[in-house]
């Protein structure tokens, strides 16, 4: 009973980055516990999963494939989950903290009726004691917390563990799926359209703020954003202009949208309100441009241009395209 | 349909975040409460399915200390039809706690429905929903962007990495609710008169044993100040050299 259960994310038959991050979360952990690492995928059609998992140094993989599992089901897959749990002699579960982690383990954390910490940053097995730390407040504090029971279930925040690789190969085997009816399945796959870069995938987010004045004029965060080429940069905005209907809430960034943390971030016409600042303040590197010098954002960025967006930002892009042609 | 809705007193989120004296909490003293902003979208969510369907009952529950008292009579002041508050003495942080006792209580209740926001944003977890709808054995779909009914199933939209799922949902549910669902309403006088008297209703928690206790709350390190490169226009050049020496280009 010392096993380290990974509930591995799998989308059009190949293994989520994510995923195979939470893989080295939980052979660091198992290496506390004294287990080993058991690694759950569920799906239709997972024998290249299947060999993509055998290299990440996990110790046994198991495949609960069959037809019945070709979309998503919560349910579903929970239950299939608990099984394994239960056949593998394990005291975690650990999955990364993605739109279908948020969906799926606290759903195996209720039927283990579980502790369960989520968007951990940091696990750790001391004296028997599973511990971890996440943010909380959107990333305004720290949260060390320690579980006081078991089993314990627990999400990782994508981007904090390197990926999962081995040369070592682990054994697979199959299960079925459980029977029984499935209470809520996807049934189709949008996918966003113009191939646009996730968010949270982007190493650089461009994003705007009221002090574009109007929506029309976002146009400018989108040429600066494209002047990296294709798939590098994502647009972000401000809860002011997500709230006045100028960009979709998918695009916000802050404490009521998305928390970041790309490699650069430039942060236009935005004056840097806390809520903002939450969400993007662990950027490895932030620009700020903004006509007002005294703005908070200033006392965040690594590099600011006290100017109007109209000017500086035409000027920053035929830079940007510049310097992306001697590349 | 009835319809339950739980919500949660958080910290207003313009709030600056201090550390109590005892390092694992965060100090009250000039800090406004207000109602989970994602809340507010679940709230609506049951309003108009109650207008949409003509029928049924809409309650908001939540689990939490007597000051929540506010948020749940705003919660009536809006439009639903009753309150409960299982009232607890601490900030309610432990998932699985939270969850138990929900679940301890809506099974107590006539229920097809659970609507809740798509997480608290003090302690961020995002597990609530479906933790509860595992408890119950309802179907849940979490983070949903639009949400239609008809003959007595959802279909869902939610968006994931890079795409949107459409999930069919049988009742009872569990369903999470994203912002961009749907505009919520805010109290008229009327409602805040008519809340008066709407039934409200506290009991304890039935919490159950903790799952995890804190053992810190502490404050990232500051940023190190920047520095401005210049003023307007020109001082592109300067910027696009900072980021090279820096590497971030």
């Amino acid at each position: 009973m010392s096993n380290i259960l990974v509930i591995a994310e799998v989308r059009g038959g190949v293994v989520k980055r994510p995923s195979l991050e939470t893989v080295t979360a939980a052979l660091q952990l198992a290496a506390q516990t004294g287990g080993k690492v058991v690694v759950v995928a569920c799906g239709s059609g997972l024998d290249a999963a299947c060999a993509e998992l055998r290299k990440t140094g996990a110790h046994k993989v198991v495949a609960v494939d069959g037809p019945a599992f070709a979309n998503y089901s919560g349910d579903g897959y929970a239950k299939a989950v608990v099984e394994q749990f239960a056949a593998n002699g394990a005291v975690a579960v650990l999955m990364a903290h993605t739109a279908m982690g948020k969906d799926l383990l606290p759903r195996v954390a209720a039927l283990l009726d579980a502790s369960v910490i989520t968007d951990a940053v940091g696990l750790a097995c001391e004296g028997g004691a599973f511990t971890a730390k996440k943010p909380v407040f959107a990333g305004k504090a720290t949260m060390s917390a320690r579980a006081t029971k078991t089993p314990f279930c627990a999400s990782v925040r994508p981007g904090t563990f390197a990926p999962a690789c081995s040369p070592s190969d682990a054994e697979v085997s199959k299960a079925a799926a459980p029977a029984g009816d499935l209470l809520a399945v996807v049934k189709e796959i949008v996918a966003s359209a113009g191939g646009k870069v996730p968010l949270q995938e982007a190493k650089v987010i461009v994003a705007g703020g009221r002090g574009l004045k109007e929506p029309q004029h976002f146009k400018l965060i989108e040429d600066l954003a494209a002047a990296f080429g294709p798939g590098v940069a994502a647009v972000g905005a401000s809860r002011a202009v997500v709230d006045a209907g100028w960009r979709p809430h998918g695009e916000q960034v802050g404490q009521t949208g998305k928390v970041v943390s790309p490699p650069l971030y430039f942060a236009i016409g935005i004056s840097g309100a806390i809520q903002h600042l939450a969400g993007m303040r662990t950027a490895r590197t932030i620009v700020a441009i903004n006509k007002d010098a005294d703005a908070p954002i200033f006392k965040v960025a690594d590099f600011g241009i006290v100017g109007d967006a109209f000017e500086v930002v035409p000027a920053l892009t035929a830079a940007i395209a510049d310097v992306m042609k001697g590349k | 349909m009835d319809i339950v809705v739980c919500i949660k007193r958080v910290p207003a989120t313009d709030a600056a975040i201090k550390i109590a004296a005892d390092g694992k909490s965060i100090d009250p003293a000039g800090v406004t409460f207000e109602l989970n902003a994602y809340d507010e979208f679940a709230l609506e969510q049951a309003l108009r399915i109650k207008e949409q369907l003509n029928a049924g009952s809409v309650t908001v529950v939540t689990v939490g200390p007597k000051d929540c008292k506010k948020q749940l009579d705003d919660a009536l002041a809006r439009g639903a039809d009753k309150a409960v508050l299982l009232s607890t003495t601490d900030w309610m942080y432990d998932g699985m706690q939270v969850a138990s006792a929900l679940a301890a209580w809506i099974k107590t209740v006539p229920c097809q429905l659970v609507l809740c926001g798509r997480q608290a944003v003090d302690s961020d977890n995002n597990q609530l929903p479906a933790n509860l709808a595992g408890r119950l054995g309802f179907a849940c779909v979490t983070e949903v962007g639009k949400l239609t009914l008809a003959d007595g199933a959802f279909t869902a939209e939610r968006d994931i990495e890079g795409a949107r799922e459409v999930v069919a949902c049988k009742t009872p549910a569990v369903i999470s609710c994203q912002k961009g669902l749907n505009e919520p309403r805010y109290a008229n006088l009327k409602g805040i008169m008519a809340a008066k008297k709407k039934p409200f209703v506290e009991q304890p928690a039935q919490l159950g044993a903790r799952g995890m206790e804190i053992v810190a709350l502490t404050l990232p390190a500051p940023r190190a100040a920047g520095k401005i490169v210049g003023n307007g226009a020109d001082a592109v050049p300067a910027l696009i050299a900072a980021l090279r020496e820096s590497k971030a280009l």
